[in-house]
C-alpha cells in the first residue's frame, strides 16, 4: 500500500514555466479519479495481475472522494431470488421510457452486479438484513445499507490492493500517442508539481458532471454548492476524452431528480420505499396523474417532472406526504438521510420539523450529466474502451448504460479492469512527446502566471455559465424547457466564454484548480447544448424537454445522439447511432 | 457558513503535516491558517455539508451550520465517531434532541 504524502499547500509563485518541477510517473495502469468505479478498478487488476503497477490519479483524497463521499443509504440494485440479470435491463430499459441504452452493456454489468455487492458486504458494509438473512428491500430491485462508511471502506480495498495513490493531484489532460491514450497530465493542488503520468493503460473514473448549471438555491451568498450530485465532480473526464476526440453518447439524457426542496436530500427512493405518496397543495396523489405510465413505479424522469408540472399548473408546491409513517418508520428515514445525506437531518431540525407532523417538501433538482444514473458517457466497447483506444472508462464516465448506481458502477469498474488488462498485454509505454508535455504545462500554468493581473475568477466565469446552462439551456427555472434559439443562444456565449480562457486568473493552488474545473464545465457543457440541439423531439420530458418539439418522433429519433470534437479544430459534430433491442419484451414495461 | 470552526478547541492539529480536516475535504476547501495557527474554511459557497470533515476532527472544532438562506437558526447535528458505530446528536431550533446511533461497519 502506499498512499503518497500530502501535506499544507505551500505559496505557489512561480516566476514562469521553468520554476516548476515536473514528477515523471510510470505504471502499466492508470486509474483517474479514485471513487467508486476507480477503487473497483484497482483491486479487480490486483487480483487478475498480482504485481500489476498501479497509480491512481485523485484530486481529493479516496476516502472521501466523489459522489459517495457523504455515505449511502441504497444499494439502487441487487437482483433479488427469482429475477434474472435479464429482468433488470428491462427494469432498466422501462425506467429510461425503452431507451435507447446499450442493453449488452447493460446485460454485463448485471451479471457482475451482486458479486460486487457481496464483496461491499465482505469487506465491511452493513447490509440490511431480515430474520432470514435475506437482503431488505426497499423496492424492487434497492436494498438498505448502512453506508455511512461505504467509501472508506472502498478506498482501504484499493489501498491494500497495493495501487500507489496520488491524493490531491489534479488530472488536466491525456497524454496521447500515435491517437491512443498513453497516460494523463495533471497538477498537484497542494505542491504545486507538474505530473506526467504514463501507463498502457489509462481508465478514466472521473464521476459525472454536476455543477454545469445554476443550482436554484444558489443565492450568491453561502449555498453555492447545494447540490445532489457531488460538486465536486465537474466533468473533468468527460471534458479530458472529448478535447481529445473521443465520441460521447446521450448527453442529452440529463439526470433530474424529485429532491427535498431547498436542500437537495434524497427523495424518490424513500417516497418508493416509505410508501410516502408524492402530493401536491391541494393533498392530491400527484401520481394519479400518471397510472397510464405506471403511477408511483412510473420512471424516473416522469416521477421527476411531475411535481414541477404541478406548480406550474397552480397546484404546488408539493410534498412527499411523511405524515403516515409511524414514529419507528420515521426514525429509519432519518437515519438512511443520515448515512447518505446527514446534513439534510440538520436542515429538517433548522426548519423545526417534525416529518411525522409535517411533510417534506419537494421539487425538481438541477440537472446533472451522470452516467451512472442517465446513459451520458463515453460510447465504450463491451471491454469499456472509449473511441480512443488505450482508454477505459467506468461508472459516471461510461455511457449509454444507465441505471447503474454503486453497484453497476463497481460492476464496470470490474469491466473495464478487465478490458484494460486485455489491451496492456500487447503494449509497452509510448515514448515521451516533449512538445505535448510543454504545451499542456503551459496551459495548466497559465492561469497562475497571471496572477495579480486584472482579469476572470474562476467563480466568475462558472457562475457565469451556470446562469447561461439554467435560462437557455433548460435549468430549473426553466422547468427543463428549452428551444432551438435559446440552445444556439448557449452555444454562441459559449464559445465567448471558451474564447476569454485566455483571461483566467488565480492566486492561489486552488484557484487554479478552480479555472481548470471551469474550462472544463465550459466544454461538456458546449457537448451537452449540442446534444440538446441534435434530439429535435421530447422523449424524456424533464431531463429533455423541447419546446418546439414536444411530441417524442420513433421515426427519427429511436436511436442515440453521438457527438465528437475534432481536437485540432474544437468543431463538434452530432450524429446518430441505430439502438439494438437484444433483451426480448415491451420497451415501456418491467 | 458551514462548517464553523471553533479556535478554542482547534489547535490545528499541531505536528501535522495537514489538519485531519484539510486531508479529508473533497473540495480541497479546508486549510490552515499558519498566522493564527488554526483551520479554516477557504469558501463557504462551495461547501456540499458533507461532513466529512466533522467526522474527521478529533477535537470536536467543527460544526455543520445550514446557511442562513436555507435553515433557520439554530439547529446542531453533531456525530460521534465509535469503532464500528456512528452516534448523532441533533438539536432543533426549538431545542429538542434526538439521538440516533447505528453500526456503520460490520464488527
Amino acid at each position: 500500500m502506499a498512499r503518497m504524502n500530502t501535506a499544507h499547500a505551500v505559496d505557489f509563485a512561480p516566476a514562469g514555466l521553468e520554476s516548476v518541477e515536473t514528477v515523471e510517473v510510470t505504471a502499466d495502469l492508470l486509474i483517474i479519479g479514485g471513487g467508486n468505479a476507480g477503487c473497483f478498478v484497482a483491486v479487480e487488476a490486483a487480483k487478475l495481475q498480482p504485481g500489476i503497477t498501479t497509480v491512481i490519479l485523485e484530486k481529493a483524497d479516496i476516502r472521501r472522494s466523489g459522489a459517495c463521499s457523504a455515505g449511502m443509504d441504497a444499494i439502487n440494485t441487487y437482483i433479488p431470488k427469482g429475477k434474472t440479470p435479464e429482468d433488470l435491463v428491462r427494469w432498466s430499459r422501462a425506467q429510461v421510457g425503452g431507451g435507447p441504452l446499450r442493453e449488452d452493456l447493460a446485460l454485463s454489468n448485471a451479471y457482475e452486479l451482486n458479486e460486487c455487492v457481496d464483496d461491499l458486504e465482505r469487506w465491511g458494509l452493513p447490509i440490511l438484513r431480515d430474520e432470514e438473512g435475506n437482503a431488505s428491500y426497499r423496492g424492487k430491485w434497492d436494498i438498505s445499507i448502512h453506508g455511512e462508511q461505504l467509501k472508506p471502506i472502498m478506498a482501504e480495498k484499493a489501498l491494500e490492493s497495493g495501487a500507489d495513490v496520488y491524493n490531491r493531484v489534479v488530472a488536466t489532460g491525456l497524454l496521447m500517442h500515435d491517437g491512443h491514450c498513453a497516460g494523463a497530465m495533471g497538477f498537484g493542488v497542494r505542491d504545486g508539481k507538474f505530473y506526467v503520468f504514463r501507463a498502457k493503460a489509462t481508465v478514466i473514473s472521473t464521476g459525472g458532471a454536476g455543477t454545469l448549471y445554476k443550482s436554484y438555491t444558489a443565492d450568491s451568498t453561502d449555498s453555492g454548492a447545494q447540490i445532489w450530485m457531488c460538486p465536486y465532480c465537474v466533468g473533468s473526464g468527460y471534458a479530458m476524452g472529448f478535447r481529445q476526440g473521443a465520441e460521447l453518447t446521450s448527453l442529452e439524457q440529463r439526470w433530474v431528480a424529485t429532491r427535498s426542496k431547498d436542500f437537495c436530500g434524497p427523495i424518490d427512493t424513500i417516497s418508493v420505499g416509505y410508501k410516502s405518496a408524492i402530493i401536491n397543495a391541494k393533498g392530491e396523489h400527484v401520481m394519479d396523474r400518471y397510472k397510464h405510465l405506471g403511477g408511483d413505479a412510473a420512471p424516473r424522469y416522469i416521477r421527476a417532472n411531475a411535481p414541477m408540472e404541478e406548480w406550474l399548473a397552480g397546484r404546488g408546491p408539493c410534498y412527499c406526504d411523511t405524515t403516515r409513517l409511524s414514529p419507528e418508520k420515521a426514525h429509519d428515514l432519518l437515519v438512511d438521510y443520515l448515512n447518505e445525506r446527514p446534513s439534510f437531518v440538520l436542515f429538517l431540525a433548522s426548519r423545526g420539523q417534525d416529518v411525522t407532523k409535517e411533510p417534506i417538501e419537494i421539487y425538481g433538482s438541477d440537472p446533472y450529466i451522470v452516467g451512472g444514473h442517465t446513459g451520458s458517457g463515453f460510447w465504450v466497447t463491451m471491454e469499456r474502451m472509449t473511441t480512443i483506444p488505450g482508454l477505459f472508462a467506468a461508472g459516471e464516465t461510461a455511457g449509454g448504460n444507465p441505471n447503474k448506481f454503486v453497484g453497476g458502477c463497481a460492476a464496470e469498474g470490474k469491466l473495464a479492469a478487465r478490458g484494460a488488462l486485455a489491451w496492456m498485454k500487447t503494449r509497452s509505454l509510448a515514448p515521451l512527446d516533449a512538445a505535448q508535455i510543454a504545451a499542456e504545462k503551459a496551459r495548466v500554468y497559465a492561469p497562475i502566471l497571471r496572477r495579480g493581473q486584472d482579469g476572470i475568477q474562476p467563480v466568475a466565469m462558472k457562475e457565469r455559465l451556470q446562469r447561461l446552462m439554467d435560462e437557455y439551456a433548460g435549468g430549473t427555472s426553466q422547468y427543463y424547457r428549452t428551444n432551438e434559439e435559446r440552445l444556439d443562444y448557449a452555444l454562441r456565449h459559449i464559445k465567448m466564454l471558451q474564447s476569454q480562457f485566455a483571461y483566467l486568473t488565480a492566486d492561489s493552488l486552488h484557484m487554479l484548480m478552480e479555472a481548470h474545473e471551469t474550462m472544463d464545465r465550459v466544454d461538456v457543457a458546449e457537448a451537452v447544448v449540442h446534444h440538446l440541439k441534435a434530439r429535435k423531439e421530447t422523449r424524456w420530458a424533464g431531463w429533455q424537454t423541447r419546446m418546439d418539439y414536444p411530441e417524442r418522433d420513433d421515426v427519427h429519433f429511436d436511436c442515440f445522439i453521438e457527438s465528437r470534437r475534432d481536437p485540432e479544430t474544437g468543431t463538434i459534430t452530432t450524429f446518430t447511432r441505430p439502438y439494438e433491442q437484444l433483451i426480448s419484451g415491451d420497451r415501456q414495461k418491467a | 457558513m458551514p462548517p464553523i470552526i471553533d479556535p478554542n478547541k482547534c489547535n490545528g492539529c499541531a505536528g501535522r503535516n495537514e489538519t485531519f480536516c484539510e486531508e479529508i475535504c473533497p473540495g480541497d476547501l479546508m486549510a490552515l491558517d499558519a498566522t493564527t495557527g488554526k483551520a479554516f474554511l477557504r469558501s463557504a459557497r462551495d461547501c456540499w455539508d458533507c461532513m466529512s470533515c466533522v467526522k474527521a476532527c478529533p477535537r470536536n472544532a467543527l460544526e455543520t451550520r445550514i446557511p442562513y438562506q436555507l435553515g433557520y437558526y439554530k439547529a446542531s447535528l453533531r456525530p460521534i465517531v465509535g469503532r464500528n458505530t456512528i452516534t448523532w446528536k441533533c438539536k432543533d431550533i426549538y431545542g429538542k434532541e434526538t439521538t440516533f446511533k447505528f453500526a456503520n461497519r460490520i464488527a
